[in-house]
């Protein structure tokens, strides 16, 4: 029930994106740009040529987003843990500050395959250390070493951007996140691993819900642990490396969508992971269309918008609850 | 002698032999590290440009007739070290109040938006209002403290649960994460790289006047966290049990969450939100332990130790052109220090 609920506003989220902005287009003018676009008609350009992708992109960036997020709650057992987590934001971030720095990059799509890069060692690199020693993979180790993955690359950062003020112009625009200006090639790209994170992330929610129990009762209850921790990892890696390279490090939705999933259907991963998937999207559209219109005719970035919008949210939500399993 | 008895006898046998040694390893870590703090003031007072003889930093410090020295020591060396030893200790003690009231170890001033508040507080001064100085302390304080009394807002409610300020918390720390990006992107490039530095942490600002205000506020919070401290080591058995022993839980709670927000706030201000000092410093010291206790005194000299020697490091190791604010170093360093125990360590600890 809920989910169709969230469906139908989903849609109108959607819709919402291609009509408003720093000029608003009617709906039948959207209908008519998408089934039958007349050549220099100018509204149509802007819908199809600006409106459809950064849609598309925050449609796809939000349900990677808010996948990943509730898979990190699950993974690491804390409900404070959002994909920014594992150092994968962080991981992403060094590689784009590397390619602008290094290598001289300067347009978004060129940051796609940097940032997808620097996601996956991140990853790599904070569940491998997770991995050795005595006790093996632990949500703490996890979230420890994956916060002292993202200190250590903010350190390197700061001392680039410190130094390097051509690169800090770049750089600080990339950071903040925003939907805008990203051509569909970017999507077409990463969408293969975005599906294939997405439906692992469908099917972890079983391995979440043991999880959630603790390690020794996921395995008197025939759980493979190591297996199953493994799954949603790679899981998480796929959707926010796809996300981080598509829109930035927009760490809040994977946050924040999980609770609202939580509050709605209760502890159930299986549902969580469904509904964060669909209210990821809304929420990041929602802040992209707010900062269109906030600002007009320019605009405010997506990723500056959307805790702004958020976090009241994310607050009612913790104020009402009396606890939280995660 | 029954079999009985000697099973108690054995069994109490064993029990003072592991608290003998928990004591001697306490005792040891105590040990150590205020010898590595002394070893980094000491370093601090004698390396730079005019290097100085262990005996001439004691002499300028005792006041031997010899003015270079003093100069060098007392009116430039000096005020930087103790700056580095109060934030040290301010936000050692902070992150381990916060995370041990709230028993999640990802929760300390640097997560739950104080360091954000204080953060956005700052860039706002610098680039809004083109402010210097202790003006921007002030604006940095005002944001910590802001951000501090709005989670208590929010997050009371007939008491204060961990979970519900941390999560409230994170959210305030990604919106004053928001108001400093759009600070950054809509400034002059030049403008956020002063925000930036500020934003790392640092302490070649220091001077006296800085010094005498921080200590003034520890010497009022630090006695604080000495009374609080029975208070918590009870919360640690849980809520029941401590309320059992005749504690107010939520009450020591806020309590100790006020000092620890005060601790971070009056540490920020002074040199900046010194990335992962706070989050680090108890993690390391409890590990370092081993015994599972609340290890105030052992994480606030962690904290000494990583301030200090960051800023040592930073000035006098890597090359001078760089001018790296300490604020790096205790990242770049730190970091992979906690993955290097996380990865090699036996038990778990926090």
């Amino acid at each position: 029930m809920a989910a169709l609920v969230i469906l139908g506003v989903l849609a109108l989220a959607l819709l919402a994106s291609l009509m408003w902005g720093a000029r608003d287009i009617a709906v039948g003018q959207v209908w008519a740009a998408l089934v039958d676009p007349v050549a220099g008609d100018h509204d149509h350009l802007v819908v199809r040529d600006l409106r459809v992708p950064r849609t598309l992109i925050g449609l796809v960036a939000g349900a990677a987003l808010g996948a990943a997020g509730a898979l990190m709650q699950g993974v690491t057992r804390n409900p404070i843990a959002d994909p920014g987590l594992l150092g994968i934001n962080s991981g992403a971030s060094l590689a784009v500050l590397a390619a602008i720095s290094g290598l001289g990059v300067t347009s978004v799509s060129g940051y796609v395959w940097f940032a997808f890069a620097g996601a996956a060692v991140a990853a790599l690199v904070v569940y491998g250390a997770a991995a050795l020693g005595w006790e093996g993979v632990t949500p703490v180790k996890l979230a420890l070493i994956g916060a002292a993955f993202t200190a250590t690359a903010t350190s390197i950062i700061t001392v680039v951007l410190l130094t390097d003020r051509q690169t800090l112009d770049d750089y600080r625009f990339w950071q903040v996140g925003s939907l805008a200006n990203r051509p569909l090639t970017v999507l077409a790209g990463v969408l293969p691993f975005v599906v294939v994170g997405l439906l692992l992330a469908l099917a972890s929610g079983r391995v979440l819900n043991a999880l959630a129990l603790g390690d020794d009762v996921a395995r008197g209850l025939g759980q493979d642990v190591t297996r199953g921790r493994l799954l949603v990892v790679a899981a998480v890696v796929l959707l926010c490396g796809s996300a981080v390279s598509m829109v930035g490090p927009i760490a809040f939705v994977g946050l924040a969508v999980p609770h609202l999933a939580r509050a709605l259907v209760g502890p159930d991963y299986r549902w969580i992971v469904v509904l964060s998937m669909l209210l990821g999207p809304v929420l990041l559209l929602v802040a992209d269309i707010a900062g269109r219109l906030v600002a007009r005719p320019g605009e405010v970035e997506a990723g500056l918008v959307v805790a702004v919008i958020g976090a009241p949210v994310l607050i009612a939500i913790v104020r009402r609850s009396r606890g939280i399993a995660a | 002698m029954s079999a009985l008895e000697v099973a108690v006898a054995t069994a109490a046998a064993g029990l003072r032999r592991s608290r003998r040694r928990r004591h001697a390893r306490r005792t040891t870590v105590l040990a150590l590290l205020t010898a590595g703090v002394a070893v980094l003031a000491t370093s601090a007072l004698m390396l730079g440009e005019f290097r100085l003889s262990a005996g001439q930093v004691a002499g300028a410090l005792v006041g031997a007739d010899d003015p270079p020295a003093h100069f060098v020591v007392v009116d430039l060396r000096l005020p930087r070290l103790l700056l580095g030893i109060l934030v040290g200790a301010a936000f050692g003690l902070a992150g381990a109040l916060f995370q041990s009231v709230l028993r999640n170890p990802l929760a300390s001033p640097d997560v739950i938006g104080i360091s954000q508040g204080a953060s956005a507080g700052a860039v706002a001064a610098l680039l809004l209002g083109g402010l210097t100085g202790a003006a921007v302390s002030g604006a940095a304080l005002a944001g910590g403290a802001l951000v501090g009394l709005l989670l208590y807002a929010v997050a009371w409610r007939g008491g204060m649960a961990g979970h519900r300020f941390v999560l409230a918390g994170i959210g305030v720390a990604y919106v004053c994460t928001s108001v400093v990006g759009y600070l950054l992107t809509r400034s002059e490039v030049q403008q956020a790289q002063v925000a930036l530095l500020w934003m790392t942490g640092s302490l070649a600002q220091a001077d006296w006047s800085t010094v005498q205000l921080l200590a003034a506020t520890l010497a009022v919070l630090v006695p604080v966290v000495a009374l609080l401290a029975r208070g918590l080591g009870l919360l640690l058995l849980g809520d029941d049990l401590a309320a059992g022993l005749g504690l107010r839980p939520e009450l020591v709670r806020a309590g100790v969450l006020a000092t620890g927000i005060a601790l971070a706030c009056a540490a920020t201000a002074a040199a900046g939100p010194v990335a992962f000092v706070a989050f680090v410093a108890a993690p390391v010291a409890r590990r370092l332990l081993g015994d599972g206790r609340l290890a105030l005194v052992e994480s606030a000299l962690m904290g000494v130790v990583m301030v200090v020697g960051a800023d040592v490091v930073a000035q006098h190791l890597l090359p001078a052109d760089l001018s790296v604010p300490a604020g790096v170093v205790t990242g770049a360093v730190g970091g992979p220090y906690l993955i290097w125990l996380m990865a090699t360590g036996g038990r778990r600890t926090t």
